[in-house]
């Protein structure tokens, strides 16, 4: 299957669902060729609101459309989605629990070439600081078209981070989602890696690579981390023993501290990390920063060995 | 399309109700014992106007769609509006007692889901605008005829979000949004002047494709007539900058920055609400 942007399937989307429901708008801050809401503006151009370069005004414009009933779609980078509005995101959408979909586009170091400034990777603590905000990370195209049916559907403020490249496929057939439930695409006993957007593919790869050495990996999609699916992680925990969480966001804040968090409830296990840590990215090409920053299938067998070494060492 | 209890108040009766209105604002401020007695009774006329002469809004009915919205996004001036809308029959006037208590409905700042007429939640400045400009825009979309009024603070405009709004309310051709400026030329250290200064604010709003009205903002017949002037402006919005005296209504608290946001004394309340009697 041919590798496809999860941004260009949201933007397609954004028309199927305007034409099932004349209340959904969407809103812009001058990015819409790049987040793909372009496709909708040009259908229904009196439903779409090219805010400029003014997400602070965007985001509370939406909420006021959203309490007058319409559903509004709200794109823009990543980075300007959670870093530039956040109080009017807190204010506005968080703290009323109004129906606002940001969809953002541009997430993590696979940006690419434009360097640090736009390269979201606070952007997942921010949101999941946010008390009650849904907040997804699709694996790749044809689970970022069934999670914007989904979030659609949902009442309540959603955040949806997209990135910029073309992924390759985890899902070929069909995908079934649902919000707060994760997906277990591979069973195994020895350890899980629990991933998030484009890590999963990465996790199902290292998988392959453990499993002709004879390590049987259970892998998840956990494309959604707010609100968390902590049976999936109890489950993991007690049955395998050992997890590994790959993301590509900082250390602190994402999914990694969320499956800690709901592990430790029931039985902390050795769990290792393959994220940012506490840097920031760089100008280069996607896949030269993705190896650069260890966010790889490599990298993921490599904890997946040390958590089942540490798992071993306690029994 | 008149709702059923829908205000049409003579000059002398909003008059009474403005004084009405101040008198809840300082007992409640008092019995909570924190507060923004300030700003509240500089808006007391402008929010009498809205409430009890201007607007279309049903009490027995808050989210009656076409209804005119009132957003006030100088979120600490809650208390005038919560008098305004126990008066209008929302919530018991009993209930203005429970200002700030825990498990009340009068939140310090206002909250949408909370109050029953309460149509924004603010409380971090300059997001009102805003939210104004997306539910006109909602209005429009659906064909509907209602008006969307947002107070505003003359302070709050040194909120960069404030002029982003104000370009794009403008760029969007809003008219049926008629935002006031609360300009009582005090913010909560000082006059405004010396800490951010807004003149020339009415060239300001002018540069920015609005249609400009300043009036006296407590007096009824000057605020009266401009809302209605606001009413025939065609393809932009319209802004009132009405000027106001900061704690308008009790002699000591007129003009002092140490009254934007503090309660008064048991003895300051007896004097104010003698002095509104």
């Amino acid at each position: 299957m041919e590798e496809l942007a999860p941004r260009e399937v949201y933007g397609k989307s954004l028309i199927a669902l305007g034409r099932q429901n004349p209340d959904i708008v969407v809103l812009d801050a001058d990015l819409s060729p790049s987040t793909m809401t372009h496709y909708f503006a040009s259908e229904f151009p009196q439903r779409f609101f090219d805010c400029g370069l003014a997400e602070q005004n965007m985001i509370s414009i939406a909420a006021g459309l959203a309490a007058s009933g319409k559903i509004p779609f709200v794109s823009t980078f990543a980075v300007f989605a959670a870093c530039r509005c956040f109080d009017q995101v807190r204010i506005c959408l968080s703290q009323t629990k109004l129906n606002v979909k940001i969809v953002a586009s541009h997430g993590g170091i696979s940006v690419g070439e434009d360097g640090i400034s736009h390269q979201a990777i606070e952007d997942l603590a921010l949101y999941c600081a946010l008390p009650g905000f849904t907040v997804i990370v699709p694996a790749d195209a044809m689970e970022t078209a069934e999670a914007i049916k989904a979030v659609a559907d949902t009442h309540g403020p959603v955040y949806v981070r997209l990135g910029r490249p073309k992924v390759p496929a985890v899902y070929f057939e069909s995908c079934s989602f649902a919000i707060g439930k994760s997906v277990t695409l591979r069973e195994g006993k020895d350890v899980t890696i629990i991933a998030t957007g484009i890590m999963v593919a990465r996790a199902l790869e290292a998988s392959n690579y453990l499993a002709e050495q004879g390590v049987e990996c259970r892998v998840i999609n956990m494309s959604t981390i707010n609100p968390l699916d902590e049976q999936a992680i109890i489950s993991a925990s007690l049955e395998t023993g050992a997890l590994v969480v790959a993301e590509e966001h900082i250390a602190h804040g994402g999914l990694g501290s969320r499956v800690a968090m709901a592990s430790s409830k029931v039985k902390p296990v050795p769990m290792e990390y393959v994220n940012l840590g506490e840097r920031y990215g760089a100008s280069g090409k996607s896949s030269e920063l993705l190896q650069r920053y260890g966010l790889t299938d490599k990298e993921i067998a490599k904890a997946a060995k040390k958590a089942i070494e540490r798992k071993k060492q306690l029994s | 399309m008149l709702p059923a209890n829908a205000f049409d108040f003579s000059l002398t009766d909003l008059e009474e109700m403005a004084r009405k209105l101040r008198r809840h604002v300082v007992s409640m401020i008092a019995t909570a014992g924190s507060g923004h007695p300030g700003g509240s009774l500089s808006a007391a006329e402008i929010v009498t106007a809205l409430y009890f002469k201007v607007m279309y809004h049903n009490s027995k009915d808050p989210r009656w769609p076409n209804r005119d919205r009132f957003i006030l996004s100088k979120g600490h001036a809650a208390p005038i509006l919560y008098a305004a809308l126990a008066e209008s029959g929302y919530f018991p006037i009993e209930e203005l007692k429970t200002l700030r208590k825990l498990d009340s409905r009068l939140q310090g700042h206002t909250d949408m889901n909370v109050t029953p007429g309460v149509e924004m939640s603010a409380g971090s400045l300059g997001m009102g605008l805003s939210f104004a400009i997306g539910v006109a825009l909602a209005a429009r979309l659906d064909a509907k005829t209602h008006r969307t009024y947002v107070l505003l603070g003359d302070g709050e405009c040194n909120e960069g979000q404030i002029w982003e709004a104000a370009m794009s309310a403008a760029h969007f051709k809003l008219d049926n949004v008629t935002a006031i400026i609360d300009y009582n030329s005090i913010q909560l250290t000082g006059w405004t002047k010396n800490i951010m200064q807004l003149e020339p604010l009415r060239e300001k709003w002018q540069a920015f494709g609005w249609h400009v009205i300043e009036i006296d903002g407590h007096d009824f017949n000057q605020i009266l007539s401009s809302l209605d002037k606001a009413r025939e402006i065609k393809t932009r919005p319209t802004i009132i900058l009405a000027h106001t005296i900061k704690g308008k209504g009790v002699s000591f608290m007129e003009n002092k920055a140490s009254f934007h946001g503090k309660a008064p004394s048991p003895e300051e309340t007896e004097r104010a609400l003698n002095e509104l009697a």
